[in-house]
């Protein structure tokens, strides 16, 4: 069973106006097969915590780690880190212009075994994949999230996350901007990945509705940088009902 | 590095304010120079001024290279080629005297001239089948000595065809190109240079383009020491459309250049203009000048500009340079877009994100940046092609 520990994790990043520290001293424990929700106001570094874990150049580590089964994180590239299996579903998926889905989904998904796939059961595999997420195969042909929907972006996260069977995944918000049913469809792929495979969820969200599909093991309070609280399932409707308030007093919300 | 000049809404210019002024990265500048479309021609090279390098078409170029092409002699015998046509299509030399010479256009300046001058027989071409014809001629021999050439490529009234223009080997070469597109005619023209490492290379394409029929102009640069194609696009009759679209991939020491003119002529003509380059190498080097000249009586014109660059290591130079002159008030559309910048590191760590090695990433980028413009050729066997000549160019991109 691999484990995923970050251990008083302190990250900064260079603004026109100096350093800005976001990280404060994370200690946060993620083992295969459970699923972490972290919840907290906006602007309290819980992307940067993501980008962190995949390698973003613009986050600067200042201390801390983050090991997966010993291994040190945080000393591989971004590209490692993937094929280490760690996955982060972004909250903001870029385009890229001229590389089409199925040509980036073979490439990666080939990277990540280290040998291309079969063709003929990788094509079964993505069309099962895009069908249970309901979407349409015309969407292989278009070039990389350009002229997606928003809920369609998110989609194809997941049909990455699905495909390329990673141990660990971060979700940023990944169920920001999904109608309601666009939601228990992403929900289900993270459910059939985590029944599949016995995949880690760090799962950011602002709100409770998700967890009505994905159900946390452990909910973790996010508040200026470091993990402020944590408990189960019943910490997120308390939440949703109280808010973060009691606490922010003494801290400065950015 | 980034410059970026965005699309601007067309502004109404008196005629001669709009110059042909040279400068880096797309910016502008607006000096007094007399408008495009009075530009000298001559087809005698004696009747030009002597090219001193400083001159606006001439200040971007390596003139020291070139020069056995603007002032040598050249040799203007027929020269070898293969070729592959299907039906509806036929290819032949010509006389000087032939009709159609002097149809499309007249040089601007002195290596055309020069070239035109030399020549002793024409390559002519004509596609005449409704039925979509294909024509691909080969240069592989041309050989490393001064040489002239002139090529007439006529589609007929109605007429659907594709000419391929397949460039390889050493070459020392001037040259014209006429195009004449007949009405209601589609013609797509694809000029390919996979020089040897040493060759030169200079070329002005002249089209005219007549009602309602359409013209695509392909320029791929890959492979010569130093290459300049000039396609100028005259949009002649109503209803005119010309699709001029470049690619180009400088390696170091390369100098890849084109200077693009389109004129709207007549009333209700379309033209589109898309280059995109990518740069890799110490001295790697490309020039783009984009000139769009809508003439008084071209009422209802929609034109549209744009040249992209992508700078892969440091050491490279790119020219980016759009000019558009209106003397037509009542348009239904013109403006341009020129950007020069590096790779977008959101778009790596996307990839790199999802197990692909940095090198590997990098060159889906660039790969992706330039398919828009393989995506236009329309042609299977040479669009795949062209893609693994890329690649092989991008094996050559440091990680
Ligand atoms: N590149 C950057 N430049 C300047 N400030 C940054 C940068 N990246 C992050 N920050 C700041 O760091 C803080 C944490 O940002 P982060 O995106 O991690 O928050 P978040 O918890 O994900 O918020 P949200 O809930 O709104 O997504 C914010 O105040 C943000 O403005
Ligand atoms: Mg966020």
């Amino acid at each position: 069973m691999s484990t995923l520990v970050i251990n008083d994790l302190h990250v900064s990043v260079e603004t026109d106006q100096g350093t800005k520290h976001i990280l404060k001293g994370v200690d946060l424990t993620l083992e295969q097969g459970s699923i972490h929700a972290i919840m907290g106001p906006n602007g309290s570094g819980k992307s940067t915590l993501a980008y962190t874990i995949a390698g973003h150049p613009k986050y600067h580590v200042e201390s801390g780690s983050v090991k997966l089964d010993g291994e040190e994180v945080l000393d591989m590239s971004v590209d490692a880190r993937a094929r280490a299996g760690i996955f982060l579903a972004m909250q903001y998926p870029v385009e890229i212009p001229g590389v089409t889905v199925s040509n980036f989904l073979r490439t990666a998904k080939t990277a990540i075994d280290g040998e291309a796939p079969a063709l003929r059961p990788w094509l079964k595999e993505i069309r099962g994949s895009m069908e249970a997420l309901r979407m349409d195969k015309t969407f292989a042909e278009r070039n990389v999230n350009e002229g997606f929907s928003g809920g369609e972006k998110k989609r194809h996260e997941i049909l990455q996350l699905e495909l390329l069977k990673p141990r660990f995944a971060v979700l940023d918000e990944t169920d920001s901007g999904l109608d309601v049913d666009a939601l228990k469809i992403v929900s289900e792929g993270v459910n059939r990945a985590k029944a599949n495979t016995g995949l880690g969820v760090l799962l950011i969200t602002h709100y409770t509705r998700i967890l009505r599909y994905i159900h946390p093991d452990f909910v973790h309070v996010f508040v200026d940088g470091r993990v402020a609280e944590e408990g189960g399932p019943e910490l997120a409707d308390r939440l949703e009902n109280e808010g973060y308030d009691r606490y922010l007093t003494g801290t400065s919300v950015g | 590095m980034s410059a970026v000049t965005s699309p601007q809404p067309p502004v109404l210019a008196a005629a001669g304010q709009h110059g042909n002024t040279a400068h880096s990265d797309g910016g502008w500048a607006l000096v007094p120079v007399q408008t495009r479309s009075e530009r000298f021609t001559s087809v005698d090279p004696a009747a030009f001024d002597a090219v001193t390098g400083l001159e606006a078409d001439w200040k971007l170029t390596p003139v020291a290279i070139v020069r056995p092409l603007i002032d040598g002699v050249l040799d203007g015998s027929p020269y070898q080629y293969s070729s592959t046509e299907t039906e509806g299509t036929s290819l032949e030399w010509v006389d000087r005297s032939d009709v159609r010479v002097g149809a499309a256009g007249m040089p601007e300046e002195k290596a055309s001239a020069n070239a035109w001058s030399t020549f002793e027989k024409a390559l002519s071409i004509t596609l005449s089948g409704e039925e979509t014809a294909h024509v691909t001629v080969n240069r592989s021999a041309l050989g490393g000595h001064a040489r002239a050439a002139h090529t007439l490529i006529t589609a007929k009234p109605n007429s659907n065809a594709t000419v391929v223009l397949q460039n390889s080997g050493s070459a020392l070469l001037s040259e014209n190109v006429e195009i004449v597109v007949e009405d209601g005619a589609n013609l797509t023209v694809i000029s390919v240079q996979e020089w040897d490492g040493s060759a030169v290379h200079l070329a002005s394409h002249f089209a005219r383009v007549g009602r309602d029929a359409r013209l695509k102009h392909i320029v791929v640069s890959l492979g010569g020491k130093v290459v300049r194609v000039n396609p100028s696009v005259h949009l002649v009759e109503a209803g005119a459309d010309g699709q001029l679209f470049g690619l180009y991939f400088a390696d170091a020491g390369q100098h890849l250049e084109q200077r693009v003119y389109v004129h709207h002529v007549a009333p209700n003509t379309i033209s589109r203009v898309n280059y995109k380059g990518a740069l890799n190498g110490a001295g790697a080097r490309t020039v783009w000048v984009g000139d769009v000249l809508i003439g008084p009586d071209a009422a209802g014109t929609d034109s549209y500009e744009a040249n992209r660059n992508l700078v892969l290591s440091e050491g490279t130079r790119a020219d980016s340079i759009p000019n558009l002159e209106i003397e037509c008030g009542d348009i239904v559309g013109a403006g341009h877009a020129s950007a020069t910048g590096r790779f977008d590191d959101e778009h790596l760590f996307y990839l790199q994100a999802r197990g692909i090695p940095e090198d590997k990433a990098r060159r889906l980028v660039v790969l992706g940046f330039l398919t828009e413009i393989i995506q236009k050729i329309g042609k299977g066997d040479l669009e795949s092609r062209l893609l693994e000549a890329i690649e092989i160019e991008l094996g050559g991109v440091a990680a």
